[in-house]
């Protein structure tokens, strides 16, 4: 397989074994995420602490294995960060997916999130990817759906 | 003979691989593998004559039709109405007048949902079309029935993807004011029995659309034998252009339906009081039409005419039976969509990985392939699933291309198999 390659091994482990795949009873904030296009959903669940702090983040959906490695890697990724943190890792992870944050060179905060760089070669996957982290912000927002529509 | 040398031989009934030199496209390579093209169902690749006659026209004969008496525009309209009667000699119409131009099987629909629908459904009327139906066979029909007041019907199918008869002559009722039914569905492949559809439905007075789109570049169609009231298809998956397609309508019926689009062309007379109209077709192709694309299609349906429909469909035929044995053959492969009468479609799905997925391993080795609803959500609903990934066929692919299809599936898997 090329290098820009879409399918890392470890995005293949994660889409069939997210973490953090469960429901969040009564959970503060959540919000179902949906792809029109390809029928991915995705719902996201957080709970936020008095101090702004994400304590609990988890999902539940079905999807590409893109955008189930995203969204377990996205759960992974912004548990115990403030909400200002991680609203910049999701725009880091936005220019990131689209080509326009060359990880290599430019200034980030990403760490593991880099697995998904190759997406941009791909401009079709790119809501993929994504789509967890809109219904994450959405969430926060309290809007209760998002779709990468 | 082996099975792998049985598959590369070349069928009788066409010679494919003389065809495919006729396809600049399929020259192409993809991602470094040569192009295996398993999309037509959604568009066909276009050959050279094709592309050569619409630039002749643009560069040696270009001009409008029917408005200006000066040689070129008299040129111009004699091609355009050839097509016309190239268009009336694939489906077998009567008259050539009975032939529309619109931009497409969709807008075909819209025509026939605007023309006969605004004049002859009404309130507590129904209309019935399939569950498998494109959204373009649902969509113009709902906004219909919800603007009149009037109810959308639809016949079950079953496990296989065939349409219940029993339950559809239950739905004919001296309320059915139309029936519209794919010929082929796209999502499945399955070939619907539009001969008895239809002589059912007129058993009851209703008249009968049939969505031509998988079926008119496949097979032969003959709207006579059928007695189908309308009949539409598009260009662009027959081997011609983008943005033209065929209404085929009976002629008491197109004279006596409301006109589509007001405009130039489609007039007899002009006053402020009162407009005539144009007789058929004409009537409903008001403004400068699609020339251009108008006389490519012709052409494309000249070649296809060439090759022959009866050819086409036994080679087809072979293609899809060839792929539907590689495909089952593959531990976690599974066909949605088995019927006995079926088209070059194969709708699959594989074990644990999402057809999106899907799509992208095959296009990294040159395997072009649709994943996603088929813009036929009610029918994946039926079979309770999000999407399919989709090989579609024509007389252009090879059996080597069967395999090739095959071997990249055997890579996806592989690839997931952590
Ligand atoms: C069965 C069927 N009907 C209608 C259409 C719509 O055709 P078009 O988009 O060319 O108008 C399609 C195309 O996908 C189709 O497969």
């Amino acid at each position: 397989m090329s290098n820009k390659s879409l399918y890392g091994e470890q995005i293949i482990y994660l889409s069939k074994h997210p973490k953090n795949f469960r429901p969040i009873e009564n959970a503060h904030c959540m919000c179902e995420g949906a792809n029109p296009l390809c029928g991915d959903r995705v719902t996201v669940y957080v709970n936020v602490g008095d101090d702004g702090t994400l304590e609990d983040v988890a999902f539940q959906g079905s999807g590409c294995a893109i955008c189930m490695a995203s969204a377990s890697m996205m759960t992974t990724a912004v548990k115990g960060k403030k909400r200002a943190e991680a609203e910049r890792l999701f725009d880091e992870f936005h220019r990131l997916v689209k080509g326009e944050l060359d990880p290599a060179r430019d200034e980030h905060r990403l760490g593991k999130l880099t697995m998904f760089e190759n997406v941009s070669h791909y401009p079709v996957r790119v809501k993929c990817a994504s789509l967890p982290w809109h219904a994450l912000h959405n969430a926060l927002e309290n809007k209760g759906a998002a779709s990468t529509e | 003979m082996t099975a792998q040398a049985a598959l590369a031989t070349p069928s009788s009934t066409l010679d494919a691989v003389a065809l495919r030199a006729d396809f600049p496209t399929l020259r192409r390579m993809i991602n470094g593998h040569p192009l295996v093209y398993l999309d037509s169902a959604a568009t066909s690749q276009k050959p050279q004559v094709v592309i050569d006659r619409m630039s002749q026209f643009y560069a040696e004969e270009y001009s409008t039709v029917r408005r200006s008496i000066h040689l070129l525009s008299a040129k111009a309209t004699q091609a355009y109405e050839g097509a016309r009667r190239t268009v009336a000699q694939l489906l077998n119409a009567p008259e050539t007048r009975q032939i529309v131009f619109t931009k497409g099987a969709t807008e075909g629909i819209n025509l026939v949902a605007h023309g006969y629908g605004r004049k002859f459904v009404g309130e507590g009327d129904e209309i019935i079309i399939s569950a498998t139906e494109h959204h373009a066979n649902i969509v113009p029909w709902q906004m219909l029935c919800e603007e009149k007041g009037a109810h959308l019907r639809v016949i079950p199918v079953n496990d296989r993807g065939e349409l219940i008869l029993e339950a559809y002559e239950k739905l004919l009722t001296d309320r059915t004011k139309l029936v519209a039914v794919g010929h082929v569905s796209n999502a499945l492949g399955t070939i619907h029995p539009v001969e008895e559809i239809i002589q059912m439905a007129h058993a009851q007075g209703a008249p009968v659309l049939v969505d031509g789109a998988q079926a008119a570049p496949h097979m032969p169609v003959d709207v006579q034998a059928l007695n189908c009231d309308f009949y539409v298809f598009s260009g662009h998956k027959a081997c011609g252009p983008t943005g033209i397609g065929v209404l085929y309508g009976k002629a008491e019926w197109l004279e006596r339906m409301n006109p589509f689009l007001g405009g130039g062309d489609m007039i007899e007379t002009v006053t402020f009081e009162k407009t005539t109209y144009a007789p058929i077709p004409h009537k409903f192709e008001a403004g400068t039409p699609a020339i251009a694309e108008v006389i490519g299609l012709g052409t494309a349906i000249e070649y296809l005419r060439n090759i022959g429909l009866e050819a086409i469909a036994a080679y087809e035929h072979e293609l899809l039976d060839q792929a539907t044995a590689r495909l089952a053959s593959i531990p976690g492969v599974t066909i949605i969509g088995t019927a006995r009468r079926k088209a070059a479609i194969i709708s699959f799905t594989i074990d644990g990985i999402h057809p999106h997925d899907i799509g992208t391993l095959l296009d990294q080795e040159g395997v072009a392939i649709r994943a996603g609803h088929h813009c036929a959500q009610p029918v994946m609903a039926r079979y309770g699933l999000p999407a399919t990934a989709r090989a579609s066929f024509a007389f252009y692919n090879l059996p080597s291309e069967i395999e090739a299809l095959g071997a990249a599936i055997e890579k996806t898997i592989a690839v997931f198999a952590l």
